[in-house]
């Protein structure tokens, strides 16, 4: 697919940005600490990244999918722990707003999630909710005055729930109903009495985005925190998480060809028997797998962008091939990368040794792989 | 009030610098960016209008091919360009192209609040004359080199960079500014510009939007007003990467001479 003037151009932005901005030192600070860098994400926000594919009447730049997917891939491909700190706002976080969320809260909310000033998160899986995030535990109780919803229950592996200020959770409302029924979507402010955060989790990757449980014990939120139709909350959490697959693949994307530029320039550079390793038969052959495992990914993430854009009915099942194929794929160029460097691309020292530790998240969150082979079946065999 | 920008696309001298075997640039095979010390005039004029809430527009003379580049000005912020453009004013020197850019400034309007901004120089032609000179023909004061530009009312206070010092100019609106890169840090985009950008204003001025201004003649534009011709243009042989000797003493001193000797320097 060739990018058109105005999607070539974001191109030019986002490469420019992340080149110049993600320097080698930032990126292993993040990764040694775990600490959120404010500084670059101020500067992020200050350039609309926050906002990209929010409308420009809530304060976003009012860019598309195809300008999300490229923003993703650009900024992953330096790293994917910064790609991350642009993503949830413009997918999983400002997503269900968009959605169904009101007037109302979409004014509320929105511009200053576009701005980066305050940060948005989402929680669905529970520790006992993973894929089958219709067995939701939590439960969001209306009070008798039916003015307010007390809830308790706990969310895990919540991405960026150290720095929330809000966070979208799914909740039981009614108890009867069983399964994916009977589940609400919410927002609630995480300083009200009752939020807790479990511990930082220490992860094999990505450990520059600070993850951890939300808890709620006899959190009370008003019903203008309800977002959407009550008992039907479900139905939005998965097509948020369209979205949402379609920003992983994009990752994933910028992932496998940041293995392939590692893996090409060491390929290029290392020399055993008197000559580039480059020039081996077997080096080569992987580095061709590997190009044409990117430019696989990329031509279905950025066809699944196109059709999210064309409101096309197949882009759910589309979404789920990219993220399905562009997240292997990231994993088969990351061993891939590091095998073309041998005993060096174990050691800290050279990047691929965190790369492959981040790819791997890729084919887990937003759906396992797995899930969405499901889902690319289930549309077939139906 | 607006500010003025002049830019000029130039080769990217950091990929393969090409010369037609006439002994031309070959433009046409080399990628293009936007001048470095003119983002540099463009940021000034954008931080400037964060203050004040001003207008900027950018000038540029050059082929349509210039485009691209008014249009990641427009969204990094620039509110309008005007690209001048005609075959009559291929081939001019700096002499014959501030001619023709001061005539368009000139058609635009400068007011009495408005304050003109050129990066220093080109990287491809290195004078830094086209600045002043536009700078001479709009009878307008001028201030080159450029480190800090402050403004209060319409008087500007520029510290102007010298090799072994600066000097404080104060200076009337309207005038002349060429800075440096010291400046400032030039921004990138925004997302949004890069949407927006599409339907901003940008004006082509051709020959005959301009042909009728008292600057412009046949006898002082495009190839035949230029002063100077090109003569011939050459990439320059590249240099072999140079040796460091690391260490200090009797050793290194020993292996620097056994080189001047092997070459008999020494």
């Amino acid at each position: 697919m060739i990018l058109d003037k105005k999607h070539a151009m974001q191109q030019k932005l986002f490469r420019q940005f992340a080149e110049t901005e993600f320097t080698k030192e930032l990126q292993e600070e993040l990764d040694t600490t775990g600490a959120f860098n404010w500084d670059i994400h101020n500067k992020m926000a200050k350039y609309g990244f926050m906002g990209v594919k929010i409308p420009t009447e809530y304060g976003g730049a009012g860019g598309d999918y195809m300008s999300y997917v490229i923003m993703n891939e650009e900024l992953s491909r330096q790293d994917l722990v910064l790609s991350i700190y642009a993503n949830t706002s413009n997918s999983l976080g400002g997503g269900p707003l968009l959605l169904a969320g009101s007037e109302e809260q979409k004014a509320k909310y929105l511009p200053p999630v576009a701005r980066g000033e305050k940060i948005l998160v989402f929680g669905l899986t529970e520790p006992g909710a993973g894929s089958d995030a219709g067995g939701t535990t939590t439960t969001a109780i209306p009070t008798e005055d039916g003015e307010s919803f007390v809830i308790n229950g706990r969310k895990c592996f919540i991405s960026g729930a150290p720095m929330a200020d809000w966070i979208i959770i799914f909740a039981k409302t009614d108890l009867k109903q069983k399964g994916s029924r009977g589940i609400s979507m919410f927002i609630v402010d995480m300083h009200l009495p009752g939020v807790s955060l479990g511990a930082d989790e220490k992860k094999m990757g990505i450990k520059g985005y600070p993850t951890s449980d939300v808890v709620f014990e006899d959190v009370v939120v008003g019903k203008d925190c309800l977002i959407g139709p009550l008992h039907k909350g479900f139905q939005y959490a998965m097509k948020t998480l369209d979205g949402g697959r379609l920003g992983v693949a994009a990752m994933s994307v910028g992932v496998a060809q940041c293995a392939l530029d590692e893996a090409v320039k060491y390929a290029k550079e290392r020399k055993q028997f008197g000559r580039r390793i480059a020039d081996f038969q077997g080096v080569s052959f992987m580095i061709a797998e590997m190009a044409a495992d990117v430019e696989a990914a990329r031509q279905l993430t950025y066809h699944a962008a196109q059709l999210k854009d064309a409101n096309d009915p197949e882009a759910g099942a589309a979404c789920s091939k990219a993220k399905f194929f562009a997240a292997e794929a990231a994993n088969r160029c990351a061993y891939k990368a590091v095998q073309i460097h041998g005993g060096y691309g174990y050691i800290q020292e050279y990047k691929v040794e965190r790369l492959y530790r981040d790819a791997r998240i890729l084919s887990i969150f937003e759906g396992t792989s797995q899930i969405q082979e499901l889902v690319i079946a289930n549309g077939l065999l139906r | 009030m607006k500010i003025m920008v002049t830019v000029k696309q130039v080769p990217d001298t950091s990929g393969r610098v090409a010369v037609n075997e006439d002994g031309t640039l070959n433009r046409a095979s080399m990628q293009t960016i936007i001048n470095p010390d003119d983002l540099n005039a463009v940021e000034e004029a954008l931080s400037l209008k964060d203050e004040y809430g001003c207008k900027v527009v950018a000038f540029t003379m050059g082929p349509m091919q210039a485009e691209p580049m008014l249009r990641e000005l427009l969204a990094m912020g620039v509110d309008e360009t005007v690209l001048i453009s005609a075959r009559q004013f291929g081939g001019s020197d700096t002499y014959a192209t501030s001619q023709i850019i001061a005539a368009a400034i000139d058609t635009y309007g400068v007011d009495d609040d408005d304050i003109i901004i050129a990066g220093r120089q080109a990287i491809d032609g290195d004078t830094a004359q086209v600045g002043p000179q536009i700078a001479e023909k709009l009878h307008l004061p001028q201030v080159t080199y450029a480190g800090e530009v402050k403004k209060d009312g319409n008087v500007l206070t520029v510290k102007r960079m010298l090799e072994d010092g600066y000097m404080t100019v104060k200076v009337h609106t309207p005038c002349m500014i060429t800075c440096i890169k010291e400046l400032n840090e030039p921004r990138y985009m925004n997302v949004r510009g890069t949407i927006e950008c599409w339907d901003k204003p940008l004006t082509i001025m051709d020959y005959d939007a301009l042909k009728d201004h008292e600057l412009i003649d046949a006898t002082t534009i495009g190839l035949k007003g230029s002063p100077t011709n090109i003569y011939k243009s050459f990439a320059p042989p590249v240099k072999e990467p140079g040796m460091m000797l690391e260490g200090s003493g009797k050793e290194t001193t020993d292996k620097l001479a056994h080189i001047l000797t092997g070459k008999h320097i020494i």
